[in-house]
């Protein structure tokens, strides 16, 4: 009964639409009829909690809300919240270990029912049941307790104080679902209650009216939505499948779609793309760093298994600081800006690129390439091809280097490029890339792994969630590595060890004051990239996706679900 | 001929349990985890959880014996429920997704519209243009027709697909403008107007994919007819008398059928494995394209119930093409 | 018997053939092409000797030479007659290089392929006592998802052959395998079909009644009988090898990228289809006519082959 009311109103409001193109921002709910979004990776399930992809988390974050969100500056904004709690307005307890959150009055589900402090409540459990497989489980790190104060108030405890208090239900990652759809889902139950996973009851702008796994979301403007005159948009077709090549497509040039995420191109092929005159690529930058990994364990086939790539053996040359800081001078990052990503990218030499509080600003001694400088640097180290063959050596170890990464276009020709750079400076280099579901994947069976890491250099980009590093920082911790004792799986992809390192990682832990906080990491930073060129970052990836001329209200954000803002999307009127 | 065929269906199930066995090991054996495709923000230990919450915790000789009595019994039990109403399944656990946690036969079966659509449709018009271009082209050996003929099919076999889609997208779609690039798989036929929206988002695809089907068959048909052409019966029954018609039509035809009956039952399971290149050029989104997600992301369950719906219908169109070559040469004999 | 007579002339007889494969215009032109393409690939490099890795980031997205005749503001260079691609890489050295890899792949794994196929096809439609077993066998090699068998077999066999052959070699080996490993079955099917017909014809029963022994019935009567198909196999076998491979190296499984081959160029390239159309025409061209002129030699010795029109 109720899809059918929506698609009723989906027609009548796109018989009405062009009249409604004058006065674009404001007017009746559905007025701009239907919206359509593609993402060349199809949405697999609309439960946050059960699927971590990029796909899910987005499509779902159209349906469910959080308490609040980040904004595209990165600073956070409430959603179904009333206000951010803060320490200064006694949100946040002075000692850090918990956080009241104040739900607005009068929300309702999109089933017409009241949200309240129940169903907040309810969502932490559910995620944090040991049987449910959460995929968001380090939301609710250090959860203590989360109780219901009264039908609006949430008072979340931490087992510690916590200087960034806002992990659970803030974000894309953590949104409120309703109790009393999920109730009998708990636990081990989670996968069977498929209705649910598919069409949650939510919050936001929209409500699925067909869910198709992999394939395609019909959803329809939501009634009780609580934004007077929000959604603009009646109707929502959100087509998954395809390459970004094709999505691109799409929105540029045939016009069929009206928002494309993820444009993943060469910027000359997206260049000829946006002459076709109907769509624009639209960018944003992020945390997202392309870097190479140095591997400063042995990774020697001829070892024996179980002892390739672990701490009790060094690698025969990349332990050795000159030989990794050559390697980095040789590489021209503006250039691969230039082939690769375009307005999407800015060469870097910091691991944690932003937010301006966190990056750190000195750290640019890696933007200029020194061909010269790095042949001196191992000349200096006695690194020198002293049999003619092009390639350095020294104490008959040469400079050989196995270097991979996955399969994607733009690292191939990264591959490429560098290999070019470090055969210049007399170091050669062989490639490889493998698929990225072996790749990525952690099957300690496989030896093609990232952590596994049987390759003297890697390549591949992370980032992290929201805006706090802390973390992502904490990964390089002596003993996180992937290990044969720990099944290969660990962060600290580099096994990295600094006992000085390590402290400052405890120290952030007890650090509350933001400024301080800031050179912390800052610190860290540098230990990790300019210091022990460890880490080489490459090229700070923004996000680029494509919209269509007539679509209005966009903002690409990257530190959230990029349809954050979508209920303000518009058509405008050409 | 039956005797034969009640003994090779009786075959067929320990051939198929042997095949489920191997596909299941060597899903098992490949390198791979459901988890790859998970941002690397989510820390390991999570990630490990996740995986011991699908299962994957179990050995391989619990998870094989439970997907067996999953795909022969549960499934089975719950189609009977949903038919008659009753309630044998009594809540058993269903075969499920690692992607979705949805129950795969529901998303196989919201798939085969579209690759029937578009695959079948272009399995059928493959195989009926290739007949009369492989008959005519031995027929009249070296004329223009078979120059041509056999010209356009080897181009069309050898373009790969990911170039031809590309070109005619840009030809009709971003050029022309005529046709829709992306298939939309809500589109419901109940009308005329509805029908021509089907048959233009249909066109491309079934081009692309009849091309290919086209240039095998016709020519398998061609040589084989070549073969037949020359032979001594062809004189005999043409000294006798017998219309040209006849000769050809019937008896060469008949005797040329047997290559072309293999190729084309080795195809019928290929339609249901679906175009896995052709439906992500076009995002038709059926089987192919489920497949190859699954595969990417290692969703054993998933591969593994169509690998083996697909070996089921190999062994099956197999056997029917034995069948077919007794009931097109009866010289031929299998006891 | 009467085999002597056809071993005493065997000259004349190969003569007859290549007298009668002359005349198909078609066979000669294909054959033609082949050499050339063969040579352009092999002997290509030595005469052109730009290195296809070498980027020349200055120079990239030339256009190639001939464009200059219509267009005169054209980015030309005489030093890339073919132009360059996005990274500033020779095409024409890419085209030789990448077509050394493609022909050499094309070729071992189609007759890899047709070899497993026949072999099997003849042994199960001849003798009745290994058909069951060869076709199950067959039916299970059709079943397996190809991906994932890659993967295992990358998995099992790449770092040996790597430590064995080196990288490049090692990885040919393995490509070449596991694209002919899971392309035979069509043969296999098809050949045993024919060969149940053909061995209940009469001349059949006659080579039997006068005591042929297996082996010979299978060289000297049956096989001659399904050459049609096989050449058809074959033809079809190259250019799928050949387009596999682009598709293996596309998902990671197949060559490094620094090995260019006429798939990965083409598939590389489809991006810029409209933009740079040369950039697929080349690759494109190249793989249509080497099957094209493969399918047109099939044509010309199955005639040549078949005593029937050879003596017209």
């Amino acid at each position: 009964m109720k899809i059918k009311t929506a698609l009723m109103g989906a027609v009548a409001s796109l018989a009405l639409a062009p009249m409604a193109f004058a006065d674009a921002h404001e007017g009746e709910r559905g007025r701009h009829g239907q919206l359509n979004i593609i993402y060349w990776q199809a949405p697999s399930i609309l439960n946050p909690y059960l699927s971590g992809g990029t796909k899910d988390l987005e499509s779902a974050s159209m349906i469910v809300e959080p308490l609040a969100r980040y904004n595209e500056t990165g600073a956070l904004v409430p959603y179904l919240a009333e206000e951010i709690p803060t320490v200064a307005n006694g949100g946040v307890s002075e000692d850090l270990t918990s956080i009241t959150w104040k739900l607005k009055s009068g929300l309702l589900w999109s089933d017409g029912s009241a949200v309240t402090s129940a169903d907040v409540v309810f969502t932490a459990a559910y995620c944090m049941d040991p049987e449910g497989g959460c995929a968001q489980l380090s939301k609710f790190d250090g959860v203590e307790n989360v109780e219901a104060i009264d039908d609006l108030t949430v008072k979340v405890t931490f087992d510690s104080a916590k200087p960034n208090p806002y992990g659970p239900f803030a974000g894309a990652q953590s949104p409120i679902i309703q109790a009393a759809q999920f109730a009998d889902c708990m636990g081990a139950k989670a996968p069977e209650c498929t209705d649910a996973n598919f069409g949650p009851i939510g919050t936001g702008p929209f409500v699925v009216t067909d869910f198709r796994t992999n394939d395609v979301i019909q959803m329809a403007a939501n009634e009780n939505y609580r934004v007077e005159g929000q959604p603009a948009f009646a109707t929502v077709t959100f087509k998954g499948g395809g390459d970004a090549t094709a999505a691109g497509r799409a929105v540029m040039e045939t016009g069929e779609f009206d928002y494309a995420w993820n444009m993943q191109l060469a910027p000359d092929v997206l260049a000829s793309m946006a002459e076709g005159g109907v769509g624009t690529p639209i960018s944003a930058f992020g945390t997202l760093v392309e870097r190479l990994e140095m591997n400063l364990t042995n990774p020697s086939s001829d070892l024996p298994e179980g002892e390739r790539s672990t701490v009790m053996h060094p690698h025969p040359f990349l332990s050795e600081f000159d030989v990794r800081h050559a390697l980095s001078m040789a590489i021209d990052r503006e250039l691969l800006v230039e082939v690769g990503y375009g307005q999407a990218g800015r060469p870097t030499c910091n691991l944690v690129p932003g937010p301006e509080i966190y990056a750190s600003t000195d750290n640019t001694g890696c933007l200029t390439q020194d061909i010269e400088g790095a042949k001196a640097l191992l000349e200096g180290a006695g690194w020198v091809d002293s049999n003619g063959d092009g390639i350095r050596e020294k104490d008959g170890v040469e400079l050989r280097i196995l270097y991979q990464t996955s399969t994607n276009a733009v690292r191939q020709d990264f591959q490429a490029l560098i290999k070019e750079w470090w055969g210049e400076i007399g170091v050669e280099t062989e490639l490889r890339n493998l698929d990225a579901s072996v790749f990525f994947g952690g099957d300690p069976g496989s030896p093609d792994t990232f952590q596994k890491f049987y390759a003297d250099v890697e390549m591949y980009a992370n980032n992290f969630d929201g805006t706090d590093p802390q973390a992502y920082l904490s990964m390089y911790r002596c003993g996180n590595e992937p290990k044969p004792s720990s099944q290969w799986q660990g962060e600290n992809i580099n096994r990295f060890c600094d006992p000085a390192y390590d402290a400052l990682i405890d120290e952030l832990g007890a650090t509350a004051d933001i400024g301080a906080r800031g050179d912390l990491m800052r610190r860290m930073n540098d230990m990790l990239t300019k210091n022990t060129m460890t880490i080489v970052p490459l090229v700070d990836r923004g996000r680029v996706s494509a919209k269509a001329n007539t679509l209005g209200g966009v903002v690409l954000n990257t530190w959230d679900s990029e349809l954050w803002n979508v209920a303000e999307w518009y058509r405008t009127g050409n | 001929m039956l005797t034969f065929t009640i003994r090779r269906l009786l075959l067929s199930i320990p051939t198929l349990l042997f095949i489920a066995f191997v596909i299941f090991m060597l899903l098992e054996l490949a390198p791979g985890d459901p988890m790859a495709q998970m941002p690397l923000t989510i820390p390991p230990e999570v990630k490990e959880k996740m995986r011991l919450a699908l299962g994957l915790g179990e050995p391989w000789w619990v998870r094989f014996p439970l997907w067996l009595k999953q795909f022969f019994i549960v499934e089975p039990q719950y189609w009977i429920d949903s038919a008659f109403g009753t309630n044998f399944a009594d809540g058993a656990q269903r075969i499920i997704s690692f992607q979705s946690r949805s129950p795969v036969f529901d998303t196989i079966a919201q798939r085969m519209p579209q690759t029937l659509w578009v695959v079948g449709m272009s399995y059928v018009v493959g195989v009926l243009i290739a007949l009369p271009i492989g008959i005519i082209s031995a027929y009249r050996q070296y004329s223009v027709f078979d120059q041509t003929g056999t010209f356009v099919s080897m181009i069309g076999f050898s373009v790969p697909p990911f170039f031809s889609g590309v070109l005619l997208i840009v030809i009709f779609s971003v050029q022309l403008k005529w046709l829709p690039s992306i298939y939309d798989t809500t589109h419901v036929v109940n009308s005329w107007d509805s029908f021509v929206v089907q048959l233009r988002q249909m066109i491309m695809p079934v081009m692309v994919l009849a091309l290919q089907t086209t240039a095998q068959v016709s020519r398998y048909m061609r040589a084989s007819m070549l073969d037949n052409l020359t032979q001594d019966y062809v004189r005999t029954a043409r000294a006798k008398g017998m219309s040209e018609s006849v000769v050809v039509m019937k008896h060469v035809l008949r005797n040329s059928m047997i290559p072309v009956i293999t190729v084309i039952a080795l195809g019928i399971p290929a339609i249901f494995g679906g175009a896995i290149i052709t439906e992500q050029i076009f995002k038709v989104n059926g089987l192919g394209q489920l497949l190859i997600i699954a595969l990417q992301g290692n969703d054993i369950p998933m591969v593994m119930t169509i690998t083996f719906l697909l070996a089921v219908l190999i062994v099956m169109m197999n056997l029917i093409a034995d069948v077919l070559y007794g009931i097109l040469d009866p010289r031929i004999r299998y006891d | 018997m009467t085999d002597t007579n056809m071993t005493a002339a065997p000259r004349s007889q190969w003569w007859d053939v290549w007298d009668q494969f002359k005349t198909h215009k078609g066979a000669v032109m294909g054959l033609g092409f082949l050499i050339f393409i063969t040579l352009f690939c092999m002997l290509g490099p030595v005469v052109w000797d730009v290195d296809p890795g070498k980027l020349n980031i200055r120079n990239k997205n030339l256009r190639p030479i001939i464009n200059a005749l219509w267009d005169a503001d054209a980015k030309v260079a005489w030093a890339n007659p073919m132009g360059t691609d996005n990274l500033g890489r020779d095409i024409m050295a890419n085209i030789m290089q990448g077509g050394r890899i493609s022909l050499a792949v094309g070729w071992t794994a189609m007759v890899l392929a047709l070899l497993i196929g026949t072999t099997i096809g003849v042994l199960a439609g001849y003798f009745r006592r290994f058909d069951g077993l060869l076709m199950r066998f067959t039916d299970l090699v059709l079943a397996l998802p190809l991906l994932p068998l890659l993967l295992v077999m990358m998995l099992l066999f790449r770092d040996p052959l790597r430590a064995a052959f080196g990288p490049e070699q090692g990885i040919f080996i393995l490509i070449v395998t596991g694209i002919g490993i899971t392309s035979w079955m069509q043969t296999a099917r098809i050949v045993r079909g024919d060969v149940m017909a053909l061995k209940e014809r009469e001349f059949v029963l006659a080579a039997r009644s006068i005591g042929t022994p297996a082996r010979r019935m299978i060289t000297r009567h049956l096989l001659p009988n399904v050459l049609s198909p096989i050449m058809v196999s074959a033809t079809l076998g190259l250019a799928t090898a050949i387009i596999t491979e682009s598709a293996l190296s596309f998902l990671g499984l197949g060559f490094p990228s620094d090995f260019p081959t006429w798939g990965k160029i083409l598939f590389d390239s489809v991006d810029r289809m409209t933009s740079f159309p040369e950039r697929v025409i080349w690759p494109g061209l190249a793989i249509s006519l080497t099957v094209l002129s493969v399918n047109y030699i099939g044509d010309g010795l199955r005639d040549a082959l078949d005593p029937r029109i050879r003596g017209l």
